[in-house]
């Protein structure tokens, strides 16, 4: 960091107490802006190359570090998912996998994509890049817990990789770990695997909660001037939702996992009833392996949100950007979100439909879980909505958000099939529900991220992401899940059950032969896709188009730091003040189609602005 | 090509696929056409609505294609629209819910004149048993699972001493009679499910759950394991055979009760014990 910046701070202190006179205001009475209560936050600077790039205290350095130790992970769990393809399309050429690796495949996949990979991504990697910059902030509230978190999250990760090299190999429970199997033999990775997944769940949850007081109390005591909640982008409210959910939701995890490890290690029977194994009782008793559900799907439901919220924020302003049109019925959108997430913690035993829990349940849950389809379409039709009359690119980052609302409404419309508790019951445990939540949690949030990378991209390396690559991949990566997943519900029609190493002779199975090799081959053909973004940032960063500062002319705070990319401290000695919410895109009488947050309202008197 | 072309395809391909498609579920066999008929109802419903957002975001994505010298509309809210699409679907997540509940509410309740059949899971197979002639299940206990005692049953139990157990990974029902399935475990998490009636629950160690379905066509069914048990869940099979009444009434004659499995095996010890003295 440059010495210049250090020198400034005096001034930008009294900067926060004067009213902001540079804009060269007609009219100072409207753009006045509170000024500042608290004096600016004091920074440290990193004195050596590991303090800069490892050891890191700049959010947007941690952003990233979460962003690659994430896709690191994804890309293990794709070539998990490779994996169980072949066997299940291909078992003839499987010859190496039998059925311990099989399961344990399945429970890595689902464990890395679902925690290490899409939370980590979303909250770690969007939450800490974009949070202090959208909010006007010169970093998180607490850098140094911040860093902490993201090497929490990376030992995490280190615990659980090495679980593929310990004796009996990594679990094979299922991402869910229901007890009472998982820690019985009979089930893959029994020992040591389970072990380990258990020890790296929890430290996951522990650095992830340093990082999620950082994105909650950043966004609620960090904001610049004049950002009140009701103009933040929809981004940060997003993530700041999901934050909630999951500081409330990890800790369910949390102690399932520590009561877990407690029955493993020291045969208490928190999970576990009397169990007859292999003609001997085991000495366990009175233990309740439901209880374990209702803990872990009160942690797992709201997890979807923790992955969806995000996503919901950032294609909102995507979509906005891109059609050039304030994003439709804003408020509603922000009360949507939080909606959702309140109600996320009201649904988890639709999960549990057919679990053995007192079946008086289901009528509970399953109104609790329809409820939660109106928000949800609310936010579907004002998307759409944005759209209608906008004045649409159709670039790449906006291919990618139409793939998510097809892909979204998809997966949304076979939520109500499973959550309305009757249906739920012939379809759950079959491949409609594998169908209905990679469609809904996994493809269409990797729409969103893939969207997002596309479009911040610029902002994060000063460089524009090729197009023609970048259409190349939506539409190899779109149309392969797309056929990956949607023949997939019919499989569950059938009555295919989920996670079955072979599909044996089984009358009505026999057809499914033929669909299996058809997804197995869309998903070779959609994993290898992914390596097109790869090649297509290594070719940017060393041969692309330099970006022009706001490429996409937009209005948030991240497109107006003082440098492109933003260096630490992120708006050089002032921080912006704001006027106005992030959406005003064409607005009638303004000069350009799009006018910053930081303009002041006198600048554009003449224009038919409704909303500030 | 237009963006627009293709996702219109894909709306189109979809739709196609739905009507033509040789993978759909399996001739019902059971009283559950309730499921089958909300699954229907919501097919309609929600496909409509999915087709419906699909070619209004295509119908969007043509008409309102970037132009430099073109403005978007400005217009951050619109009550009146945003009031009319709320109701709209609160209308149309309870139309769908209702029946939902409704059956669910038949799934709950078990008419009177069922027959229980006690399904006992373990790692990796299933088990029967049937009331005898007094309609009563003796009560069981893990603890007592034996050779001579395959469920457990409590011996001082004498409700227990005439049940039928069914030494066969198959099973028969009577058709057109309701039946209540007990499931119970003795190590891990099990589900006994027949694709063609339905129905499913998972057994659980530790407790008894139940559900119960009536069947209506004569035949071989095959069971699934429909809950992850471990390493060989995938080849955790059994069978369900539903026969007319006198059929029925005729494989009910040949079973044996608890109290001659006992004998059986009483016998079987004493040989042994003679055989040992010789």
């Amino acid at each position: 960091m440059s010495d210049e910046y250090d020198n400034n701070k005096s001034y930008q202190a009294q900067s926060s107490e004067v009213m902001d006179g540079s804009t060269g205001s007609v009219n100072p009475d409207i753009d006045y802006v509170r000024p500042s209560e608290v004096g600016e936050q004091e920074l440290y600077h990193p004195h050596s190359f590991i303090e800069k790039w490892v050891f890191c205290q700049d959010a947007k350095v941690i952003g990233v570090q979460y962003f690659l130790t994430a896709v690191f992970t994804g890309v293990v769990g794709l070539i998990l998912s490779w994996l169980m393809r072949l066997q299940l399309g291909f078992p003839e050429l499987a010859g190496f996998m039998t059925a311990e690796h099989y399961y344990q495949f399945v429970t890595m996949h689902g464990m890395i994509m679902v925690v290490y990979f899409l939370t980590a991504l979303f909250l770690g990697g969007f939450g800490n890049y974009l949070i202090p910059l959208m909010v006007g902030a010169r970093d998180m509230v607490f850098p140094y817990v911040n860093m902490l978190s993201f090497w929490m999250f990376f030992v995490a990760v280190a615990v659980l990789m090495a679980s593929f090299f310990v004796p009996g190999g990594p679990t094979g429970a299922g991402w869910t770990l229901y007890p009472p199997q998982t820690i019985l033999e009979g089930t893959p990775g029994a020992g040591m695997g389970i072990l380990l997944m258990l020890i790296s769940l929890s430290l996951f949850v522990i650095g992830f909660t340093m990082g999620g007081l950082n994105y909650m109390i950043t966004i609620l005591q960090a904001r610049t001037r004049g950002m009140t909640l009701m103009r933040m982008p929809l981004t940060v409210w997003g993530i700041f939702t999901a934050t909630v959910l999951a500081m409330l939701a990890f800790p369910a995890l949390l102690v399932s996992a520590i009561m877990m490890t407690l029955d493993k290690v020291l045969q208490t029977s928190f999970f576990m009833p009397t169990i007859l194994k292999a003609g001997e009782v085991l000495e366990y008793g009175g233990g309740s392996p439901i209880l374990f559900q209702h803990l872990f799907w009160f942690f797992g439901h709201p997890e979807v949100y923790i992955v969806a919220l995000p996503a919901f924020g950032i294609v909102s302003d995507l979509i906005s950007v891109h059609a050039r049109k304030n994003i439709f019925g804003y408020r509603m959108m922000v009360w949507a979100i939080v909606g959702i997430g309140a109600l996320s913690f009201f649904v988890w035993a639709h999960h549990m439909y057919v679990s053995g829990m007192n079946p008086w349940f289901g009528f509970f849950f399953a109104t609790t879980t329809l409820i939660i389809a109106v928000p949800t379409a609310m936010k579907v039709y004002n998307w759409i909505l944005t759209l209608w009359r906008g004045n649409i690119r159709i670039n790449v980052v906006m291919l990618w958000c139409l793939g998510f609302i097809v892909t979204f409404v998809n997966g949304g419309i076979t939520g109500i099939f499973l959550g309305n508790v009757s249906v739920d019951v012939p379809l759950s445990d079959t491949y409609f529900v594998i169908a209905h939540f990679h469609m809904v949690m996994g493809i269409a949030p990797l729409m969103v991220i893939m969207g997002a990378v596309y479009h911040w991209f610029p902002l994060v390396a000063g460089k524009m992401l090729d197009e023609g690559l970048g259409k190349w991949h939506f539409w190899i990566t779109f149309l392969g899940a797309y056929s990956i997943y949607f023949p997939m519900h019919y499989l569950g029609f059938i009555g295919v059950p989920r996670r079955y190493f072979e599909m044996y002779d089984s009358p009505y199975m026999t057809s499914a032969v033929g669909m299996n090799e058809f997804i197995s081959i869309a998903a070779f053909i959609v994993g290898a896709a992914q390596f097109i973004l790869i090649l297509n940032i290594i070719k940017t960063l060393k041969t692309g188009k330099k970006a022009e500062q706001n490429p996409w002319k937009a209005n948030s705070l991240e497109w107006y730091t003082s440098t492109v990319p933003p260096e630490h401290g992120n708006f050089g000695d002032r921080l912006p003040v704001v006027h106005r919410w992030p959406y005003d895109f064409s607005v009638p009488g303004a000069k350009e189609d799009y006018i910053p947050q930081t303009t002041a309202p006198s600048e554009v008197i003449h224009t038919e602005v409704e909303k500030t | 090509m237009h963006a627009g072309i293709i996702f219109l395809l894909v709306i189109i391909g979809s739709i196609l696929f739905h009507i033509f498609t040789p993978w759909y579920w399996t001739d019902i066999a059971s009283n559950w056409k309730g499921m089958d008929d909300t699954i229907t109802l919501t097919f309609w419903v929600g496909g409509g609505v999915f087709v419906a957002v699909c070619l209004f975001m295509i119908y969007c994505v043509f008409r309102y294609q970037h132009k430099e010298d073109r403005r978007a509309e400005y217009k951050p809210e619109d009550k009146k629209l945003e009031k009319i699409l709320t109701w709209a679907t609160t209308l149309g997540v309870a139309a769908l819910l209702a029946p939902g509940l409704i059956i669910w509410n038949q799934y709950v309740n078990v008419p009177k004149n069922a027959i229980e059949v006690d399904v006992m899971a373990w790692q990796w197979g299933w088990q029967y048993r049937l009331p005898g002639k007094d309609g009563k299940l003796g009560t069981t206990q893990v603890r007592n699972i034996a050779d001579n005692n395959p469920f457990g049953i409590n011996p001082d139990d004498p409700f227990g001493k005439d049940d039928i157990m069914v030494e066969s990974d198959v099973i028969n029902l009577e058709n057109n009679r309701p039946v209540k399935i007990l499931l119970r475990s003795v190590d891990v998490l099990h589900n006994w499910y027949v694709p063609q009636f339905r129905a499913k629950m998972d057994a659980v160690p530790g407790t008894v759950t139940f559900y119960w379905f009536e069947p209506n066509k004569v035949g071989e069914y095959e069971v699934l394991c429909a809950e992850y048990c471990g390493v060989g869940h995938y080849a955790m099979r059994g069978g369900v055979e539903v026969q007319d009444k006198a059929d029925y009434e005729a494989w009910l004659g040949e079973q044996e009760t608890f109290e001659q499995l006992s004998a059986r095996y009483e016998k079987l010890n004493v040989d042994g014990n003679k055989l040992a003295k010789k």
